[in-house]
C-alpha cells in the first residue's frame, strides 16, 4: 500500500521532471500534476482494495490486465470530470488514460520483481530459520529446575513440563501462519512462569494489557523472543532482580507492544540481543513490509523495546 | 581413597532448584562417597563470604551468576590459604572451561547425572588444587574483567571491588591497590592489570595506573623535578600521583574530553 503511494509519486516526479527543462520549474509542474495524480491514485487504490479478494482468485496474468484498465478506465473518468470542472488542461483524455496505465504497469512491474525476490518458498525459508530461537541456556536450566521439582512436588514439575512441551511447540510451527494475540500473550505467560520456577522472587513481572481485540492475528513468537531477552540481559544479571513490564494497547488502528526491563549497564546489551532484535525486525518486514516499526529505548538503567503493528482483524 | 571424613561441599548457583538438585544428587551418592554440604550461596561473593569462616573441600559452582560469576569465584579461590578444588555446573557450554587442566578444575553439564558427579567428586578428592592455576582461571577463560581483586591480610582473604579503586602503584615487590579509605597490598603484576582494566585506569608513570574517573586534574612540576614531568590531582584522597613526559599530554586529553 505504502509502496504504491510512493511509487507513484516518484514516478510523477520524474515525468514531472521529464516536461520541464529547468529545475525551478519542476517542483511547480509536480504540484500540478499531484492535483490529478492523488486523487486518481487514492481512487484507483480503494476501487482496487474493495475488489481485492475477486481479484487475487483471478489467473496472475488476467488479474494485471484488469488492474491497468481500471487504472486507465479511473484516469479518463477522471480527467473527463476535470475538463467538465474546466480546471486540466484542454489536451484531451488519452494521454493522462496512457500515462494512468503506464504508471501502474510499471509498479506491476516492480512488485512482480519484489515478490519475486522474496519468494514465497525464500521467504518461508528464511521465516523458518529466523522462528525457533529459545537459547539452549533457557532449555537446559529450565530442565535442571524440573529436575529438581519432580521428587518433591510432582505436580509442580508436571505442569512445568506442559509449558514446556506448549513452548516448543510454538517454536516448532508453522512459521508462515498468524496467531492470535490472545494465544501469544498466553505463551509469553508460561514462558515466564518457567522462568519464574527458576528465578523466584528474582524475577517480578507486570502486564498491562488495554482494551484490545485479543483475537487479532499477530505473526507468532514476536513476544516471547523479547521476554526472553528481558530476562536474560536485565533479570539474571541484577543479583537482586527487577521488573519485566509489558504494556499492549491499540491506538487507532494500530496495535503497540512495549516490553521493557532493568539494566545494569548500557553495554550489557550487546551482541545476542541485537540479534534478536534484528531477527524480530526482519520478521516484521517479511509479514508487514513498510507498515510495522520496532524501536529500541536505552536508558541508563533502562530499556525499552516497541512494536507497533497495523491491526487485521482476520488472516490476510 | 575414600576417608572417614566426609567431603565438604559448598553449593554456588543463583537458580535454587538447581542447589536443590545438587543436594538431592549428593544425597543419592552418599552411599559410594559420604559428602556434607557446609553451606549455599547465591553467587561469587556470597561464596567467598562463607569460605572465609569454613574451609570446604569441594566447591561446586554455576558459571553465570548476578554479581560474581563462578570464574571469577574460582580465581579468588587460589589465594585462600587451603584451596578448594573447584567444579563448575553449566547449563550450556559457550565457556572454554574445558580446556582446564581436569585435575584441579572440572565442569559438569546441566542437568547433573549423578554418575558424573560421583566421578568429578572422586576425582578431585584425590587431587591437590594448584593455586596458581585457579588464579589464571580468569585470565584463560574470558581474560579476566574481574569484578573484584582479592588480597591476603592476616589470614583472611580480603575482596577489593575494582570500581572503588582509585589507582595502582607498583613498588620494588608489590602492588598497591588504593581506594578512599586505605591501602591494599595485591600479589599482581600492573602490566597485567591494565590490559585487563584497560578501559577503566589509564597508565600515568611507569609505576602507576590511575582510575579515569579519579582523575581531577594536573599540575606541571618544577623543572628539576626528576621524579616526574608533572602531578595528577585525584578526587578523594589528598596525595598527587606522577605523571611521565610521555604520559602528560594524552593524560590531561582524556581529562579535557571527559
Amino acid at each position: 500500500m505504502l509502496r504504491v503511494l510512493l511509487g507513484a509519486n516518484l514516478l510523477a516526479l520524474l515525468a514531472a521532471l521529464a516536461q520541464t527543462p529547468d529545475l525551478g520549474g519542476w517542483l511547480l509542474r509536480f504540484i500540478e500534476m499531484a492535483a490529478l495524480v492523488e486523487p486518481l491514485l487514492l481512487c484507483a487504490l480503494l476501487v482496487l482494495a474493495a475488489a481485492r479478494d475477486p481479484l487475487r482468485r483471478l489467473p496472475e496474468r488476467l488479474g494485471q490486465t484488469l488492474v491497468l484498465l481500471v487504472s486507465g478506465g479511473l484516469a479518463y473518468a477522471l480527467s473527463t470530470y476535470w475538463q467538465a470542472l474546466s480546471l486540466g488542461e484542454a489536451s484531451g483524455n488519452l494521454r493522462p488514460t496512457l500515462l494512468a496505465m503506464a504508471g501502474a504497469g510499471l509498479l506491476l512491474g516492480y512488485f512482480e520483481l519484489r515478490s519475486r525476490a522474496f519468494s514465497p518458498a525464500q521467504a518461508e525459508a528464511r521465516l523458518a530459520a529466523l522462528n525457533a530461537r529459545i537459547r539452549p541456556h533457557f532449555l537446559f536450566n529450565t530442565l535442571n529446575a524440573v529436575l529438581s521439582l519432580i521428587r518433591a512436588q510432582p505436580q509442580r514439575a508436571e505442569a512445568a513440563l506442559e509449558s514446556l512441551s506448549d513452548l516448543f511447540r510454538a517454536a516448532m510451527r508453522d512459521p508462515g501462519a498468524l496467531v492470535s494475540l490472545a494465544d501469544e500473550i498466553e505463551l509469553g505467560k508460561q514462558y515466564l512462569e518457567l522462568e519464574h520456577l527458576r528465578l523466584g522472587d528474582r524475577l517480578a513481572v507486570d502486564w498491562q494489557i488495554g482494551p484490545v481485540s485479543l483475537s487479532q492475528p499477530i505473526p507468532p513468537l514476536m513476544l516471547q523472543p523479547l521476554l526472553e531477552n528481558a530476562v536474560y540481559h536485565g533479570i539474571e544479571p541484577a543479583p537482586t532482580g527487577g521488573t519485566v513490564r509489558i504494556v499492549i494497547e491499540q491506538q487507532g488502528d494500530e496495535l503497540r507492544i512495549a516490553i521493557a526491563n532493568p539494566t545494569a549497564s548500557r553495554a550489557h546489551h550487546a551482541a545476542g540481543n541485537q540479534m534478536a532484535v534484528a531477527n524480530i525486525r526482519e520478521r516484521l518486514a517479511l509479514y508487514y513490509d513498510l507498515e510495522a516499526r520496532l524501536e529500541i529505548e536505552t536508558g541508563d538503567h533502562h530499556y525499552e523495546v516497541r512494536i507497533t503493528l497495523p491491526c487485521r482483524q482476520q488472516t490476510p | 581413597m575414600p576417608s572417614a571424613n566426609p567431603l565438604k561441599i559448598l553449593l554456588v548457583d543463583d537458580e535454587p532448584p538447581a542447589r536443590e538438585r545438587l543436594r538431592a544428587l549428593l544425597g543419592d551418592i552418599a552411599g559410594q562417597l559420604p559428602t556434607e554440604v557446609i553451606g549455599e550461596a547465591g553467587n561469587g561473593l556470597a561464596a567467598l563470604e562463607i569460605l572465609r569462616e569454613q574451609m570446604v573441600d569441594v566447591v561446586l559452582a554455576d558459571i553465570r551468576m548476578p554479581g560474581m560469576d563462578g570464574i571469577e569465584l574460582a580465581s579468588h579461590l587460589g589465594r585462600l590459604e587451603k584451596p578448594p578444588a573447584v567444579i563448575f555446573t553449566t547449563a550450556y557450554d559457550n565457556y572454554a572451561v574445558q580446556a582446564f587442566d581436569l585435575n584441579a578444575v572440572d565442569y559438569l553439564l546441566k542437568p547433573v547425572r549423578a554418575q558424573r558427579l560421583l566421578v568429578a567428586l572422586q576425582k578431585v578428592a584425590a587431587a591437590h588444587p594448584d593455586p596458581a592455576l585457579l588464579n589464571h582461571i580468569g585470565q584463560e577463560a574470558r581474560g579476566g574483567g574481574r569484578t573484584h581483586l582479592s588480597c591476603h591480610e592476616r589470614g583472611r582473604l580480603l575482596l577489593v571491588p575494582i570500581s572503588e579503586v582509585l589507582y595502582f602503584k607498583a613498588d620494588l615487590k608489590y602492588v598497591t591497590a588504593r581506594t578512599v579509605d586505605r591501602d591494599y597490598l595485591l600479589d599482581e603484576a600492573l602490566t597485567h592489570l591494565e590490559t585487563e582494566f584497560a578501559d577503566r585506569f589509564l597508565r600515568l608513570h611507569r609505576a602507576v595506573l590511575v582510575a579515569k574517573n579519579a582523575l581531577a586534574g594536573f599540575e606541571k612540576a618544577a623543572g628539576d623535578d626528576a621524579e616526574a614531568y608533572g602531578w595528577a590531582l585525584l578526587r578523594g584522597v589528598p596525595e598527587k600521583l606522577p605523571v611521565s613526559r610521555r604520559q602528560w599530554a594524552p593524560a590531561k586529553a582524556l581529562v579535557k574530553n571527559s
